[in-house]
């Protein structure tokens, strides 16, 4: 029966996602056309995450913008944050609000650069109504807008399109040093590895530095192919289809490179596309990750996960808990994510008792992962849930992480990647054993027989 | 003296009646107003202010009817502590859809309680409004009353859509809804219980509400009901049996004081348990209130034997902190006002003071207590805060989540008072801890290795 409430959200809102990947452009600022609680709420949020000032502007829409429309809030807007920040590109999402009272953000921030004289100033409006998907969708929309609008014909380069779901900025800089170790020239887009990580520096900056230079940006269509991390997403929500679509540049959609399969298929595609085997140094820590894996496999083989989050992050997650012997018993995402069951099926064997939940809030979670005997959770903080109510211990990967320090600093991509996972998962599991078990063999064998 | 700041190329103009400068050109604040777009306010909306007032109301299923979001970056966001349910720390919604925009949420709604009553059991379902939920024009009242008829319980509307204002409508959607819930059941008012108090603006942030309970209680007064920490559907239908309405946060609980006061003849006075000073202060209001010998020499015992304990421990923060100076950047006006003295007592300057919510009366306040040349700020953004502060020299900004990474950046400390922190800032043990974690923040080592290093050569 499907249910009319939601309790306990594993997803965030459209908006969300759209601020995330417009912090991966140079010098850009955002702002959310709608009331002013979901700036508030969305800084808060990413804040926390990052522990790194997220300046998000809003509208401010209040009862008259609601009732005669938003125009002269959304302009003055714009202008006031252009003033205060100086951005060089700047993106415009709705909220539900706005979408709701049908506000035309393109016809609005195209007559606001007309007004003021700055045409051709890179302005990306992007519909993101809160009601349409989820933060995860929100992400891959936004950047595929941002291409769209910024992207032109360009004669052709030798670079590399990568374009990125929602990773850690530990996570970008891992794929960079790979992309570096082939010697290989790319654009990643998006690229918050430093806008939301920021290394402490004087003299302070309003817009932190880092991020995919716009030009870079337009000169995407030029690259001689695109990797993108989007397997689960609908291809046509995504900035490597428009590209392959509207300029020809092929379109590699792969995994992210999370476990040991998945950067095996990653770095294998680098190597087709350049010619260049791979790298010595990749390669030794293949042989590291395996004889760690070979190390650990008795213990990670008694693991029985819950994996949630969002979909294209949760995908690469439970294949790597299968690589390392832990079932993953439940998969699950508060997204629609259709593609997810299908792909997932494909890697594990027919006889895995795998809960697949998409749609999914962690009340269903919950369920299933005690139905199915979880002992190990992997997912954000909102997952402590399953800690305090059902002490399944929780391994905190994903966004957002709020009880803890460090989330943009935990790395899953690439072999070293799967190590940090292969360790956090060993380790978890023994701890469990290893502080319960005089009791419960005291328990289950002494005291029953007094 | 003059304004020490010049206009720069990008100030706003709409925003300059909203700072000031302690003895600068005289001019009133301007304040509770919509934010300026495209500022950066830090500012929430009325759902927010509604949510965080209601939240700790503990065996209430709270149920938000809009997208997804707002509930999502609401749930359990409040360092609130229960001594019965949880059923509050959960995060409810009808979580819309795009088709429900389209033909309308109220069945959905309707469905969603039924769900929640059938499962959780609950005396009392609070439904909130969202922004869109007052667009499409879903008739809330309407659905409430109909569940509330079906299923024989509490099912009560929160007004509180988004756009309709700012937080501080928020606060006064909640004062409905608790002044409803407040209303005697029988014709006949209650009797008034003898040397009872409510206790009203606090939320039981890390068991605040149970520390001033106990205080209270040493002096001979019990806590009749508290709003809304720790608070239940039962324990706030009581609420007009009491003497008293004692005050913390006034931002949000002042228009429900002034109610109660109109309909049940029950005065009230604002509190402070931040800091010795106001503690004590407030400890000594309440007891002269019950006009009773015995209780005055309760709390005099008591005082004296709390700073006793604590004294040297803020004696000694003094003489560390000689001559640092703070900014503060908090939610309503008279939390401000009561952090400047406490400040004052752990002997630190402050220079910048900013609220999100302050009223004008507040203000008038804080522009009494500051010293000259201190920068006042309504509704101040990231922008501003960098600014003043720098310009200001400050060393450490109390503030909320939002604003700790930017202090931090600008290599200065930080003192969280958000609603989600984990140690309590009130009474004698949170001026403890408040100096000490003004001392853990301006006296870490950190700062050395901020200012050197091989990037300033």
């Amino acid at each position: 029966m499907a249910k009319n409430t939601s309790e306990n959200p594993c997803k965030m809102c459209m908006p969300m996602g759209g601020i995330l990947a417009f912090k991966g452009v140079a010098n850009a600022m955002v702002m959310l056309h709608g009331a002013q609680g979901c700036a508030t709420y969305m800084r808060r949020h990413i804040a926390e995450h990052f522990n790194e000032p997220v300046d998000v502007a809003s509208s401010s829409l209040n009862e008259k913008g609601t009732v005669f429309g938003g125009d002269e809030n959304l302009k003055s807007g714009i202008e006031n944050m252009m003033r205060l920040y100086r951005p060089e590109m700047v993106g415009v999402l709705t909220t539900c609000l706005a979408e709701t009272i049908g506000e035309d953000i393109d016809r609005i921030t195209s007559e606001f650069l007309i007004e003021k004289n700055l045409d051709g100033f890179p302005l990306v409006p992007v519909p993101t109504p809160g009601y349409g998907d989820s933060h995860f969708i929100g992400f891959f929309y936004t950047t595929r807008k941002i291409v769209e609008k910024l992207a032109i014909k360009t004669s052709p380069t030798k670079k590399i399109n990568l374009i990125i779901p929602n990773i850690s900025p530990a996570d970008i800089r891992e794929i960079k040093r790979i992309m570096n170790l082939f010697a290989l020239d790319y654009t990643l887009l998006p690229d918050f590895s430093d806008t939301l990580d920021a290394p402490f520096s004087r003299p302070f900056k309003k817009i932190p530095g880092g991020g995919t230079p716009v030009d870079q940006i337009a000169a995407m269509p030029g690259a001689r192919a695109t990797i993108q991390f989007g397997v689960t997403v609908e291809e046509g929500l995504t900035a490597g289809a428009y590209l392959r679509d509207k300029f020809g540049v092929p379109l590699y959609n792969v995994p992210t490179p999370v476990g040991i399969e998945c950067t095996d298929q990653f770095l294998q595609l680098l190597s087709e596309i350049s010619d260049v085997p791979v790298p010595q140094q990749l390669q030794q820590e293949r042989g590291r990750l395996v004889d760690a894996m070979v190390d650990a496999h008795k213990i990670t083989y008694q693991g029985r996960a819950a994996v949630f989050g969002e979909p294209e992050n949760v995908y690469v997650l439970a294949r790597a808990c299968h690589e390392m012997g832990t079932t993953p018993v439940v998969v699950a995402t508060g997204s629609k994510a259709n593609k997810l069951k299908e792909l997932l099926q494909l890697y594990l064997p027919a006889d895995t008792d795998t809960a697949i939940l998409t749609g999914a809030d962690f009340s269903t979670i919950q369920e299933f992962a005690l139905e199915k005997e979880a002992n190990i959770a992997l997912g954000n903080s909102d997952g402590k849930v399953l800690t305090e109510k059902s002490s399944i211990p929780l391994i905190r990967v994903g966004f957002p992480v709020h009880d803890r320090k460090g989330g943009q600093r935990i790395l899953t991509v690439g072999y070293a990647g799967a190590l940090n996972l292969l360790d956090l998962v060993t380790n978890t599991l023994l701890e469990q054993k290893l502080s319960r078990y005089r009791q419960s063999m005291y328990d289950s064998f002494y005291r029953q027989n007094t | 003296m003059k304004e020490d700041f010049r206009p720069q190329q990008d100030e706003i103009k709409e925003r300059r009646d909203s700072i000031s400068v302690k003895g600068g050109q005289k001019k009133q604040l301007k304040c509770d107003t919509h934010s300026v777009s495209g500022c950066v306010s830090q500012r929430a909306c009325v759902y927010c202010g509604a949510r965080v007032v209601l939240n700790p109301v503990t065996d209430a299923v709270h149920l938000v009817h809009g997208p997804i979001g707002c509930a999502s970056y609401t749930w359990d966001i409040r360092g609130s502590l229960t001594s019965g349910s949880s059923l509050y720390r959960n995060s409810f919604s009808t979580d819309l859809q795009e088709e429900d925009i389209i033909f309308g949420g109220e069945k959905k709604l309707a469905s969603a309680i039924d769900e929640l009553v059938a499962k959780h059991n609950p005396k009392l379902v609070l439904v909130y409004s969202t922004c869109i939920v007052g667009v499409i024009g879903d008739d809330l009242d309407a659905v409430c009353k109909a569940a509330a008829a079906r299923h024989g319980i509490e099912v009560i509307p929160v007004q509180s859509s988004g756009f309709i204002g700012n937080k501080a409508a928020g606060y006064r959607a909640a004062c409905d809804v608790l002044l409803r819930l407040s209303l005697p059941q029988t014709a006949n008012p209650l009797p008034k219980q003898q040397y009872t108090i409510n206790y009203l603006g606090d939320f039981n942030l890390a068991g605040e509400a149970w520390m001033i309970k106990n205080y209270l209680a040493e002096i001979g007064i019990k806590i009749n009901v508290v709003f809304t920490g720790d608070s239940s559907y039962e324990t706030l239908q009581k609420a007009s049996a009491t003497s008293l309405n004692i005050i913390q946060c006034a931002g949000s609980m002042t228009i429900l004081a002034e109610q109660m006061e109109k309909r049940f003849q029950i005065p009230y006075m604002n509190v402070s348990f931040l800091g010795m000073e106001d503690t004590a202060e407030s400890l000594r209001k309440i007891a002269a209130f019950f006009e009773n010998k015995e209780f005055n020499k309760n709390t005099e015992r008591l005082i004296a034997r709390e700073e006793a304990k604590v004294g040297h421990v803020i004696e000694s923060a003094k003489q560390l902190f000689a001559g640092k100076k703070a900014a503060i950047y908090v939610g309503g006006g008279f939390k401000a006002i009561s952090l400047i003295k406490q400040f004052r007592e752990i002997g630190i300057d402050v220079v910048m003071v900013g609220t999100q919510t302050g009223r004008k009366d507040e203000y008038d306040t804080i522009g009494e207590l500051v010293n000259e040349g201190t920068v006042v700020l309504d509704d101040a953004n990231p922008s501003e805060l960098e600014k003043f502060m720098t310009e200001k020299g400050a060393h450490l900004l109390v503030g909320g989540v939002k604003e700790r990474p930017l202090a931090y950046k600008l290599g200065i400390a930080f003192i969280d008072h958000n609603h989600d922190r984990k140690h309590p800032l009130s009474g004698y043990t949170g001026a403890v801890n408040f100096a000490r974690e003004v001392e853990s923040t301006l006296c870490s080592p950190v700062w050395k290795y901020a200012k050197e290093g091989p990037h300033h050569g």
